[in-house]
């Protein structure tokens, strides 16, 4: 293990930024969320949650995928992916543990069959430094998908003190980016981090939803959970805003759209939301008419059907953000105790 | 560069056809003159406008037609008519096969069949019948029950007439919601048509039209006395991706567009009503 002190991180910084991109929490006009680093910007590590979660790192809020031109009847298609040739490699450096094991939820669908190149050349040109949690705060819950905030994985693992940033490498990746930085590590670290460690995990769990029983959401409750009574009372108050959708972490919808240029025509795609009533709707009719029923879509593919095509894996990593920003404070840890049983009492 | 499932083939018009007041034929392919992609009977594929939008189609065509493609599209919303407007020549796009297909090979061979269906829910039909049709042997007594609104509304009516009435060894049945002039035929809505004929409850059986068409034939089956788990239908989603990605065609653990569109009665029942 190596530590680096807090007052040369800025040289870690340029260090890394001289052979790949950073990207890193950066604040902005009073929040903070991954941006692209630069001299002068306001990094900051003690941020527990970013606004938005590094996923469009991989999985862009919107991107465009191919360029078509029209001249007459016929039609060019130009895959614009060679764009990532010329793309430096990334670092994305400080994700949480829970934002680390969401990165891998949507590995599961953007690497599964077939494979969606898109992400793929991002995720292969990425370097993962991760960032242990220090101060988890009581809309986490990550220990109740098993998430260890004390010991993320990733290609660099790090651990942030008063005077320290600890670092491990993990991977190839993560050695190739240690060799880089050498010169600026020394060794060290093995008992602050155990000690910080032993302090963090005794917090979370005292955290109030640290217990969450998800028992009751298994592939064979499937019909039972999605037949229940209680998604009208719980959904009623949701405006459809989306916005859990945009903040969370594992949200993989999208859309795909065209538009026209002076150029020819761009597909692009972006993100969606299932709390959307066009999300669904078809020229012959809409296969989800309620705000209930998206509602009710939206977790249960997270806590059943997700699980039920991915060997019960959630897809919910307890990161809290949903609890944080629903304006009408509906989130996926009410659905747990409303559904989940008498052990969530 | 790594191959990328969203990005289409570019297809050319060759044939339009005009089956009824709003569904045409359109037949496709590469800009080599040849045949976009090989697919099975039931599969889909996407089917692009640049610059207006994309949607899913079953290839109505059967796999066993090695020069083309074809899909039958009914005028219904910002795409399709687009489409409709389309002439001999004009380039579209075209991804996939995409979808699970009729299980042709693996279940039906050597069954008698019953295919049922019910206005343009005759496009995905079109593609087994005739596969079934061209390794004749293989399959055991081939029944088909047809109905539309009108006369006019069957699509494919003249290869029905031509070819599939012509054959000896397969039963045609056509009926139409209302009496009209010129029609002789049976007229009478597709589920009652379906108990009247008393047909063999031994056959396996494939149902495509209408979500209201499904559930009453399908009613109607069941008190003939025909096994669920031997009958298949379609489903229909909005689709984005094609491949289980995008989110939108999910009914609970399946994806229409991957594990559909084609599925087993007693599959369906497996899964929360939302489709």
């Amino acid at each position: 293990m190596y530590r680096i002190s807090k007052e040369k991180l800025n040289d870690l910084y340029a260090k890394i930024n001289e052979t790949s991109g950073l990207y890193i929490p950066v604040k902005r006009a009073g929040e903070v969320n991954y941006a692209v680093w630069g001299e002068g910007k306001e990094v900051s590590l003690e941020t527990l949650k970013t606004v938005k979660s590094p996923k469009s790192m991989f999985f862009p809020q919107t991107e465009n995928m191919m360029k078509f031109k029209t001249d007459g009847k016929n039609i060019e298609v130009i895959d614009v992916r060679e764009q990532f040739d010329e793309r430096r490699p990334f670092v994305l450096f400080g994700v949480k543990a829970c934002d680390y094991k969401a990165i891998e939820v949507l590995d599961k669908v953007f690497l599964g069959d077939p494979v969606d190149s898109y992400y793929k050349m991002r995720r292969e040109t990425t370097t993962i430094v991760t960032l242990a949690c220090s101060r988890p705060e009581e809309s986490c819950f990550c220990k109740v998908f098993d998430v260890d905030a004390t010991a993320p994985q990733g290609d660099v693992t790090t651990w942030l003190d008063a005077e320290y940033l600890y670092w491990q490498a993990n991977t190839e990746k993560g050695e190739a980016l240690t060799a880089l930085v050498q010169e600026l590590l020394e060794e060290g670290g093995e008992t602050e981090v155990a000690t910080q460690q032993a302090q963090t995990k005794a917090v979370i769990e005292r955290l109030p939803f640290s217990n969450l029983d998800l028992s009751r959401f298994t592939p064979e409750n499937l019909n039972a959970l999605f037949n229940e009574k209680e998604w009208e009372e719980m959904s009623e108050a949701c405006l459809g805003c989306g916005t859990c959708t945009f903040v969370c972490p594992t949200c993989q919808c999208f859309d795909i759209r065209d538009f026209k240029t002076n150029e020819g025509v761009i597909r692009y795609r972006c993100w969606d939301s299932c709390m959307y009533s066009d999300f669904t709707l078809m020229a012959h009719g809409n296969s989800r008419t309620t705000q209930m029923q998206r509602f009710r879509q939206r977790f249960m593919h997270k806590l059943v059907y997700y699980p039920s095509q991915y060997d019960g894996t959630y897809s919910c990593v307890g990161c809290g953000r949903c609890v944080n920003k629903c304006p009408q404070n509906l989130n996926i840890v009410k659905v747990i105790k409303t559904l989940g049983g008498k052990n969530n009492d | 560069m790594i191959e990328e499932t969203l990005i289409p083939k570019v297809g050319v018009i060759t044939d339009v056809r005009k089956d009824t007041p709003d569904v045409k034929t359109f037949r496709v392919v590469g800009t080599d003159g040849k045949k976009l992609f090989q697919h099975m009977p039931g599969q889909c594929a996407m089917v692009s406008v640049p610059g207006v939008g994309e949607c899913m189609f079953s290839i109505t065509s059967s796999p066993t037609n090695e020069e083309y493609m074809e899909f039958s599209i009914k005028k219904c919303g910002c795409v399709t008519e687009v489409i409709h407007a389309m002439e001999v020549g004009q380039q579209i796009t075209v991804r996939g096969p995409y979808g699970k297909n009729f299980p042709v090979e693996e279940d039906f061979k050597g069954k008698d069949l019953l295919f049922i269906a019910g206005g343009i829910g005759l496009a995905p039909l079109r593609s087994v019948i005739n596969y079934v049709r061209h390794y004749r042997d293989h399959y055991g007594k081939v029944v088909i029950v047809y109905g539309a609104r009108s006369k006019d509304d069957l699509v494919d009516i003249e290869e029905i007439q031509t070819e599939w009435m012509n054959e000896p060894n397969i039963e045609v049945y056509l009926t139409i919601d209302r009496p009209q002039e010129g029609w002789d035929g049976h007229v009478g809505f597709v589920p009652a048509y379906v108990k009247e004929l008393g047909l063999d409850p031994n056959m396996t059986a494939v149902l495509c039209g209408p979500p209201i068409m499904i559930k009453f034939t399908l009613a109607g089956l069941l008190e003939l006395g025909f096994e669920k788990s031997r009958v298949y239908t379609t489903l229909e989603l909005r689709m984005k991706c094609g491949v289980g990605k995008c989110g939108r065609c999910n009914v609970g653990d399946k994806f229409v567009c991957k594990d559909g569109p084609v599925f087993r009665m007693t599959e369906l029942d497996e899964l929360p009503d939302e489709y």
